[in-house]
């Protein structure tokens, strides 16, 4: 055991300062190159509504957006995401208002223990803008990438097709 | 207007899909560093020495401890079921006390930095040799090994069931059936991993923990540590989800405390989704066989149960098979045993519906096959069979069987069913369908449980006690109930949960969890309630003075008597004329004995459709339907969503899950979501649920028997019997892969 903070022999990348935009936000984090953008969310700008599920790739927990599209943060550098836009599950609502894909989950009871479900949304709400959400197979397929451990799947199917048809069927 | 048993959206809703609820994790005090385990590569052996100079160099490494560093235990762990209320370590064994590794992923490194890159980064570089014994992994490795286990489930339940004579039953029997199963690991595979925050205070320790049990946490880690109770809290928001892997208390939480101590910092662990399968136990491998005796017209004459599993070297744990096998049906003649062979594993642990939904898999699929051979419909075996007691002659504390197999075969369509396999043909695919009998028993192990209810000046209230939420729904439940119990509306209440700065509660396990937090909840709310009405009728100012506490009804926080219309008072107006700024009651609600004597199932019944492509080996399940009879159901959407759940979770044991061990390395084979199988949203088909109403007031005063487990029951055999009924072959092994469907040629079919 020792202390090593002030050796010279240091092993491991310094921190760079990342530049992105967070839900609308400027944000600058110092991180080192090899921090995940979802490390740099969780623990670095106290955004912890991602979630970090398997950290490789599988699960679909740490779902954002980035410039629109859906990708796996734990999967994205931080670094490569400077000068981008990130959009995250907390700033998905109109503040006090939720978003129509939330409160669909809520209403449908779409999740149990909850730990999936920002990941799923995020990917539900671009589901439908994909257009990829017009029968229940499509639904269930391109939603594959979220698993819900607690089997919320029929019920967050039910989100999606009550969204979609409030929205007047986006297909 | 009553709360309880209507559907309300959850009262965490908000916060969970707002990303606002907390887990563990994400809870970081200020100067919180990170810990990295490092696991052994090897199953059996020591540990020969440990070069650990490139990782203390390492950017930001504040500390690397081996077993030279950690401190001994203050005493040893001792395997103890959560449910019970005590400590409760998932193994009796504590690692990094020395050089002996006795399963793969066992930690022999600890490694503190100051961020998880630098810890990970570090964990890396640490270079452990290690002197490998020859290890026992699989029940094939260690066959001739097993022995007869005198008890389970550390002590608290015999090993062995037996009532009249099987041998004679069975060669009394018109016909005898005989199958047997190997059946893989599961691995529970909850979506957070388990996570520990450890924060020291001179003495004192805060946790933050992902934990389905507070108080088990802050009892074992203090035994653990040799410090008192007191001076251990442990906090839990949410926990993204448990299935029995947070259940019991593992080495890594204690590990987490004792490397914050030494490094003088808040230190925050997460499992990696790796370490998840070699962490926090899992289901074990086992075979399963059974052998039913019946008479010509389909009436059992003797049962005989047999498993055979895989345990740790140092705890005789295997998941009870027979708790359902031994006392569904009626059958005079009953002999269930479970032998146990020590191996180089963790000490197995609850996993969802443990034991009895692979007991329940070889029972029921056995009984399918009964069925075909006495040329009954299936449902018409079970009817027959239906024990109308438990077998000491005590009535269920409540049924519903019958009820649920007619109900669920309505809904689902079984009656006028095809019983010859392969006639239903749909293109490449065969179809089939199946059912089968749920049932899990209750367990009351734990001790009282207490609960306190608060309302203030202003109306609002709280109920208190320290469970805490997994997914289970039981912040919401516990909400209507203590609405119900004092009389307020839900908008005016707040149930507060997960912190062992609260009331006692025990360990959310087997099903338990909700009913008896609802219990507690229920006794604090009645309480405060009575202590309120008392108040108002002594009270001269109030328009109830002196009525008959028996004619008082609260409703929003309104006192009316029935006694005197029109007079009314509230909880507001009452404790501000008292000059109170508050008022509290604690609640205890205590389960019931355990020789009670009534028979404790929970009773449901499954069915299946299935279509099989038996060139590919490919099973798609179309649809599911239960119909359960879980006593008062306190939230029928909340209900429904768990038993979903757990009906997902059976075609997953059917069909998905299975883990293996290498038999060289003596290592899991499959480590991560790419490779153990679990559902995807596609792989979900639609499910209907239905309920059956019993009423039942020995489980406790709301009489919720509990939903947690009882949806999945049943499944997996339903599934199987459907793809007998598709293909006219039955697997002998779970999960059912295509390998074991496919069939080798496409015209070799049997009639
Ligand atoms: S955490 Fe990114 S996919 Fe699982
Ligand atoms: S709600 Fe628990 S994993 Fe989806």
């Amino acid at each position: 055991m020792s202390t090593t903070e002030s050796r010279q022999d240091i092993r491991g990348p310094h921190c760079v300062p990342v530049t992105v935009e967070i839900n609308g936000r400027g944000r600058v984090v110092d991180v080192e190159p090899r921090v995940s953008l979802l490390d740099a969310l969780r623990e670095h700008l106290g955004l912890t509504g991602t979630k970090k599920g398997c950290d490789q790739g599988t699960c679909g927990a740490c779902t954002v957006w980035v410039d629109g599209r859906r990708v796996l943060a734990c999967l994205t550098l931080a670094a490569a995401a400077a000068g981008h836009e990130v959009t995250t599950i907390e700033g998905l609502a109109d503040g006090d208002e939720l978003h129509p894909m939330q409160r669909a989950f809520l209403e449908n009871d779409a999740f149990q223990c909850g730990y999936c479900t920002p990941g799923q949304i995020m990917s539900a709400v671009k589901l439908i803008e994909e257009g990829n959400a017009t029968t229940d197979e499509d639904i269930s397929e391109f939603m594959s990438g979220n698993i819900c451990r607690c089997a919320a799947y029929p019920n967050i199917r039910a989100a999606v097709r009550q969204v979609r048809d409030a929205a007047g069927g986006a297909a | 207007m009553t709360s309880v048993g209507t559907p309300v959206t959850r009262v965490d809703g908000p916060a969970k899909v707002t990303g606002a609820a907390l887990y563990s994790a994400e809870i970081t005090p200020p100067g919180t560093v990170h810990l990295a385990i490092v696991g052994s590569t090897v199953a059996a052996g020591r540990v020969t020495a440990i070069d650990a100079a490139a990782a203390r160099a390492a950017e930001g490494v504040l500390a690397v401890l081996t077993h030279d560093d950690v401190p001994a235990v203050a005493s040893p762990p001792h395997l103890l079921p959560s449910l019970l209320g005590a400590a409760a370590p998932g193994e009796s064994f504590f690692p990094m006390q020395d050089t002996v590794v006795h399963y793969a992923g066992q930690p022999v490194v600890l490694v503190v930095a100051h961020t998880y890159e630098q810890a990970h980064h570090a964990a890396s570089l640490v270079r452990v040799d290690y002197e490998a014994a020859p290890a026992i992994t699989t029940i094939d490795q260690g066959r001739e090994r097993a022995y007869d286990a005198e008890r389970l489930f550390a002590g608290l339940m015999p090993g062995r069931e037996e009532r009249g004579d099987v041998e004679a039953g069975l060669a009394r029997a018109d016909l005898r059936v005989d199958m047997s199963y190997r059946m893989a690991a599961n691995h529970h595979n909850a979506l957070e991993a388990p996570s520990t925050v450890a924060v020291w205070n001179g003495g004192e320790l805060t946790l933050y923990e992902s934990t389905m049990g507070v108080r088990a946490t802050q009892q074992t880690v203090a035994q653990l540590l040799g410090l008192p109770v007191s001076h251990v809290r442990v906090i839990t928001h949410f926990v993204g989800g448990g299935f029995g892997s947070k259940a019991m208390v593992w080495p890594h939480t204690t590990l987490t405390a004792m490397a914050a101590r030494i490094v003088g910092r808040p230190v925050k662990l997460m499992l990696t989704r790796p370490q998840m399968f070699t962490s926090t136990g899992h289901r074990e491998e086992q075979e399963q066989s059974i052998a039913l005796g019946a008479t010509r017209d389909g009436r059992l004459t003797a049962i005989r149960h047999d498993k055979l599993s895989i345990t740790s070297l140092f705890d005789d744990w295997a998941e009870p098979a027979t708790g359902v096998s031994s006392q569904l049906y009626a059958c005079d003649a009953y002999l269930g045993v479970h032998r146990l062979i020590k191996g180089n594993t963790m000490t197995p642990t609850f996993t969802r519906g443990p034991g009895e939904t692979l007991g329940m898999f070889t029972l029921e699929t056995a009984m399918d096959e009964l069925a075909r051979r006495v040329d009954l419909d299936p449902l018409e075996l079970r009817l027959r069979n239906v024990a109308t007691t438990d077998p000491r002659g005590n009535p269920w504390s409540s049924g519903g069987l019958e009820e649920c197999l007619r109900l669920g075969a309505e809904r689902f369509g079984w009656s006028g069913r095809n019983p010859a396999p392969r006639a239903q043909p749909d293109g490449d695919w065969l179809i089939g369908t199946g059912m089968a009998v749920a049932a899990y028993p209750m367990a009351f192990f734990m001790p009282p449980q207490r609960a306190r209810a608060r309302i203030f000046a202003d109306g609002s209230a709280t109920v208190a006690t320290s469970t805490q939420e997994f997914g289970t729904g039981v912040l919401t439940m516990a909400t209507q109930v203590g609405a119900d119990a004092l009389g307020v509306a839900l908008s005016d209440i707040e149930f507060q949960a997960g912190d062992t700065d609260l009331p006692n509660s025990t360990a959310a396990v087997g099903s338990a969890g909700a009913g008896m937090v609802a219990s507690a909840v229920h006794e604090a709310g009645t309480a405060l309630r009575r202590q309120l009405v008392d108040l108002a009728i002594g009270d001269p100012g109030s328009p109830l003075h002196g009525v008959d506490p028996a004619s008082v009804t609260v409703t929003a926080g309104r006192l009316t008597s029935s006694d005197r219309a029109g007079a009314t008072d509230t909880y507001g107006e009452l404790l501000g004329r008292n000059h109170l700024s508050d008022a509290e009651a604690t609640g205890t609600w205590r389960p019931p004995p355990l020789d009670t004597p009534h028979g404790l199932l929970t009773f449901g019944a499954q069915f299946a459709e299935v279509a099989v492509d038996p060139q590919l080996g490919l099973v798609r399940v179309r649809r599911l339907g239960g119909a359960f009879a879980p006593g008062r159901v306190l939230n029928p959407l909340l209900a429904r969503s768990q038993l979903m759940g757990g009906m997902l979770w059976g075609m997953s044991q059917a069909l998905l899950e299975g883990n293996h061990t290498d038999p060289r390395t003596g290592r899991w084979a499959e480590t991560n979501l790419a490779e153990y199988l679990v559902p995807v949203n596609a792989d979900a088909p639609e499910v209907t649920v239905d309920f059956v109403e019993v009423h039942d007031d020995v489980v406790g005063p709301l009489g919720a028997k509990g939903v947690g487990e009882i949806g999945q029951v049943g499944v997996a055999a339903a599934i199987a019997n459907a793809i007998f009924h598709a293909t006219g072959r039955r697997v002998r092994s779970l999960p059912i892969t295509p390998e074991t469907v496919m069939e080798p040629t496409p015209a070799a079919a049997p009639t």
